[in-house]
């Protein structure tokens, strides 16, 4: 972790000194990231990729303004978040914008469904096309401030703490929204996960 | 303390991301080891977030990265011509 921020400040500096091109390679680790984040915030395939454009020349052209006081993948996170918000209000208007920014809301069933007849689910059954085509829709129809903070920590693996300080929101706040987004989704999948569960037992348990 | 299967489904996304402290996690593992229930709910959850981290479910439009570099490559450009007006 530290040899990759040491390699990227070294990067930032030689950029800003003049080797440009090196800015390619600078976001290159973060190219996937910066178009989920966008997609996580417009859902639309074009205007993610766009804003995904905009948002690394928007870093490009602001580089001499990173401060090292965050992680570099933490600020152009920051950066993708603005990108998507701008652009989400074009498109949806201000009053859709507010229903979507509003805090969570302490009504809404956040209880996980239990599988009765259930038994381990095998590697097999995840890599079912189904499934992902479920979980993608599943993620997409979440409420967006829940969708914001699961893309964030569970695809994009930020941390607690860089998930809050990106999207401006304590890091309490992230830690309930991704809580009742992870059991969202763990309802809405439980119908695809219990028809392929043949009896097996022990198959498929992440390491704790 | 005896937890009952709603005391664990409020903790269970703390428990996955290893934030509760390590006496909750005892009475919450003690638990699971009687409770299908809340077993099976936790391991759906797993799994779920593995699917998630797997490029291959979201995956990135085709050629997503060489039309970015392209892009990137052609502000430079214009950056550079931008700069030697003045
Ligand atoms: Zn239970």
């Amino acid at each position: 972790m530290r040899t990759t921020e040491a390699h990227e400040a070294g990067l930032i500096a030689r950029v800003l000194a003049g080797e440009k091109e090196l800015f390619h390679e600078l976001i290159r680790p973060y190219e996937r990231m910066v178009y989920l984040t966008l997609f996580s915030i417009v859902k639309n395939e074009t205007e993610a990729e766009d804003g995904a454009q905009q948002t690394v020349i928007s870093a490009y052209r602001h580089l001499a303004s990173f401060r090292g006081d965050a992680k570099f993948s933490t600020w152009l996170t920051t950066i993708a978040i603005n990108e998507g918000r701008k652009r989400l209000k074009k498109a949806k208007g201000a009053a859709e914008q507010s229903l979507e920014e509003q805090a969570e809301s302490h009504e809404g069933d956040f209880t996980p469904a239990p599988l009765t007849d259930w038994r381990e689910i095998p590697l097999e059954a995840l890599e079912r096309k189904e499934l992902r085509e479920a979980l993608r829709v599943a993620v997409a129809e979440l409420p967006g401030i829940y969708r914001q903070v699961f893309a964030l920590r569970d695809l994009e693996e930020l941390s607690v703490e860089e998930t809050a300080q990106a999207l401006r929101i304590n890091p309490g706040a992230v830690k309930v929204r991704l809580h009742r987004a992870r059991i969202m989704l763990q309802k809405r999948l439980v119908p695809f996960l219990k028809t392929t569960a043949p009896a097996r037992r022990g198959f498929f348990r992440r390491a704790p | 303390m005896k937890l009952d299967c709603k005391h664990v489904w409020e903790h269970i996304s703390e428990y996955i991301d290893d934030t509760v402290d390590a006496k909750l996690r005892e009475d919450i593992e003690r638990h699971l080891e009687h409770c299908e229930i809340c077993s099976a709910i936790l391991d759906s959850t797993r799994n779920i977030l593995v699917l998630t981290a797997d490029d291959r479910t979201f995956e990135l439009p085709v050629g997503y990265s060489e039309r970015l570099h392209e892009r990137l490559a052609k502000e430079m450009e214009d950056s550079e011509k931008d700069s030697t007006k003045e």
